[in-house]
């Protein structure tokens, strides 16, 4: 048996903050007790002091890519889901962007087997929409059900015929699958690398408008209403896609949204350097646009918290900016930048909890345990306060590129339970 | 690093006031060693200098080996085709293999923005920034204002009106971040769809109207129109280009008496600048290319260290 002692049990279900001390027995929370009333004893294999310390249900990231099968040199199961542990997140959805496309029950089984044996947290695979993400077959959402899909995305790209979008909703919702939607219309960001604005202007790189995003936005929210099945935005980055969602929610169209950390943490004027870390799709907006996205995640507009890991290589990243590729990694930072958005008074503590583990669960269908006597022991405790500089050497993850390397974080995850085992440990100490 | 305090020249936001200054008071004073008999001082004896151009040039390419050779220096070109990037080479690693042959600097023309800032950070040797991609071009932005200082004296409160694509010019850019920096003030007109976003953040005057963008003007500076840009519908045909923006007589009727009229080269005669404006008494388009020359001479006098 495990103690942790002392910790501040955030529950986002019943948004309640409490004292507990947990009792772990095997892969079961045992005992759930107010602080001090369990006794240290030898009973204990080990006792975790989590004075200081938050505790929560393990995180819930709905946008992960883990590059396996096809770019293992990037990331690969291992290394993607020791980063999520790391990260605080015990269950994490995978993109289908691999090599080959995660389109058919082989390589869904593939990366579930592959994680069963080597994972160290629980990947959910999302499937493509269209056969190798071509937007022109649908695939078979059924039989990806089936042997575990947990949604469908042609994520990199939009599904631009409007009708095959169209019968993805439909089609999947029959399934019980959710659709994650990439909304960019390519014609118009074509040949962009970053925010087309004030920036871009001075720095002489080509951009990408707001438009760009807001378009398919607009026309997944029409098709959701249409054919009142749900839809997922994935990676909110715009004030316009705001209003978008913000309107679709008053009207009752089952939508619902996400955003990544760097889009409240971070805008346009971090590309200054040419730094293709800071290059990513959608691209860091403006300054406004990272206030809509906050209010948006303090009003409910925006659901999820969901990182859009996106390793790359130096082959990828050390070269000319136009010729970078876009992504950046996330898993190691959304904790400590969240609790930025917390300790701005922008987001309650149990709000930006469950926007990281409830919200996300609940769109992609998966179980999601809440910390509770007799559960399964899901839990990642986080020590708020820790201050400290991201360095390559603490970030697990194959790719480094991150724009927050060399920055100072505040709040570390100290250590994550998946199913009642300790899967991650910090090793970093004051 | 030389007295002159700058490794590179990578954008005319890094040179102060008193820089630009400073680079064209060497110019003025280099100048005269392109029309003596024998072109050559011994000022760079024994430096080497690459010219990497990424992009086709001939202009500023001959400018730059020119202005390197009458200062004595030995000069290396490699062309995107002769070079190793055709294997697949990384930018980053060909600049560390030139590195390796130990030149005093590189100057690099590319076609993606930022090159140039990418292998400066990375090599301990001075880089040049003869054009990235859409980017700047501070070479070119110096030797403008060598010119316009050497026909109008002064460049502080002259009117200048640039004209064209200028989201598509990287000149048209360091242009405007010079003259503004030097206090000039600038006018922009163009096809809406080749001005960028927010322009007017350079602090420059956005026109509707190109013939009320040069009204009143000392200086027009016109843009090279890339053919293909037609083919991304950024203007529907040449003709109507010509018609509403080209650089004509009947445009010049609205300026200053004396103004000039600058052009980068190469030029598409009769499409953003008529001949017969290009060919007049007006235009100062060849003394912009024997500037060029003088202009290089001071950069690379200075930055392989020329004492300030």
């Amino acid at each position: 048996m495990i103690l942790i002692k002392g910790g501040t049990v955030v529950d986002p279900v019943k948004d309640r903050i409490e004292k507990l001390d947990i009792v772990i027995d095997k892969d079961r929370i045992k005992d759930l007790v107010p602080c001090g009333k369990i006794f240290e004893s030898d009973q204990f294999e080990f006792i975790i002091d989590a004075q200081g310390m938050i505790i929560t249900r393990g995180l819930v990231d709905m946008h992960v890519h883990l590059r396996e099968p096809g770019h293992e040199y990037k990331e690969d199961i291992r290394s993607g889901t020791l980063a999520a542990v790391a990260g605080g997140f015990t269950d994490i959805a995978c993109m289908p962007n691999t090599d080959p496309v995660n389109d058919n029950a082989s390589v869904t089984k593939f990366i579930l087997e592959k994680a069963a044996s080597q994972g160290f947290c629980r990947v959910h695979p999302i499937a493509a929409i269209t056969v190798a993400q071509q937007g022109k077959k649908l695939t078979e959402f059924g039989e990806l059900k089936k042997v575990g899909a947990v949604a469908v995305s042609d994520d990199g790209k939009s599904v631009l015929n409007s009708d095959l979008m169209r019968r993805a909703l439909e089609y999947a919702s029959y399934c019980g699958l959710a659709v994650i939607s990439h909304c960019e219309d390519p014609f118009i960001s074509e040949g962009g690398v970053m925010h087309e604005g004030r920036i871009s202007t001075q720095l002489g790189l080509p951009g990408i408008p707001a438009a760009s995003e807001e378009i398919m936005v607009a026309r997944d929210i029409l098709l959701s209403k249409l054919t009142k099945c749900p839809v997922h935005i994935a990676h909110v980055s715009t004030a316009g896609s705001v209003q978008l969602i913000k309107m679709a929610k008053e009207q009752g169209i089952p939508v619902t949204a996400e955003t990544a950390p760097h889009y409240f943490s971070l805008d346009h004027t971090a590309v200054m350097d040419y730094d293709t870390n800071t290059k990513v799709n959608p691209p860091l907006r403006t300054e406004e646009d990272v206030e809509a996205i906050k209010s948006a995640l303090k009003e409910d507009i925006i659901d999820v918290i969901a990182t859009d890991h996106a390793p790359h290589s130096p082959l990828e990243k050390e070269v000319e900016f136009d010729r970078a590729e876009f992504g950046m990694i996330g898993l190691q930072s959304a904790v400590p930048l969240v609790l930025d958005l917390v300790r701005e008074g922008v987001l309650e503590l149990t709000q930006a909890i469950k926007k990281l583990s409830v919200n996300p669960a609940f769109i992609l269908n998966i179980s999601w345990e809440n910390i509770n006597i007799g559960q399964k022991a899901n839990l990642t405790i986080i020590d708020p306060e820790f201050e400290y500089v991201l360095t390559e050497e603490m970030i697990l993850s194959k790719s480094k590129n991150t724009p927050f390397l060399g920055k100072k974080l505040k709040g570390l995850v100290k250590f994550t339970f998946v199913d009642g085992e300790l899967k991650f440990t910090s090793k970093l100490k004051f | 690093m030389s007295a002159f305090g700058h490794k590179d020249l990578l954008s005319i936001k890094q040179l102060s006031v008193s820089d630009i200054e400073f680079i064209l008071e060497v110019a003025t004073s280099l100048k005269e060693l392109i029309y003596r008999d024998i072109k050559k001082v011994p000022t760079l004896r024994g430096k080497s200098i690459i010219n990497f151009f990424y992009e086709p040039s001939t202009r500023t390419k001959t400018s730059f080996e020119m202005a390197a050779k009458i200062l004595g220096a030995d000069t290396i070109s490699i062309s995107a085709s002769t070079s190793s990037m055709v294997k697949g080479e990384t930018l980053i690693d060909t600049a560390k293999n030139l590195e390796a042959m130990n030149p005093d600097i590189i100057v690099i023309r590319h076609s993606s923005t930022g090159a140039p800032h990418l292998i400066a950070k990375r090599i301990k040797v001075g880089v040049i920034n003869a054009g990235d991609g859409i980017n700047e071009h501070p070479t070119q932005a110096l030797l403008d204002l060598f010119t316009i200082k050497e026909k109008k004296g002064e460049i502080k409160g002259l009117e200048v009106a640039i004209i064209g694509d200028i989201a598509h010019s990287r000149v048209a850019r360091s242009d405007i971040i010079a003259l503004k920096k030097m206090g000039a003030n600038v006018t922009v007109a163009g096809p809406p769809t080749m001005i960028p976003m927010e322009v007017e953040s350079f602090g420059v005057r956005l026109c509707h109207d190109p013939y009320e963008a040069v009204k009143g003007k000392d200086v027009v500076i016109g843009l090279r129109i890339q053919l293909e840009r037609q083919k991304k519908n950024l203007f529907p045909s040449l003709r109507e280009y010509s018609n509403m923006f080209g650089i004509s007589k009947k445009m010049l009727e609205f300026t200053k008496p004396d103004a000039i009229v600058m052009h980068p080269g190469p030029m598409n005669r009769g499409v953003e600048i008529m001949s017969d404006v290009a060919d007049s008494g007006r235009s100062v388009i060849l003394d912009q290319v024997t500037n060029g020359v003088a202009v290089r001479m001071a950069i690379l006098y200075l930055l392989i260290g020329g004492q300030k």
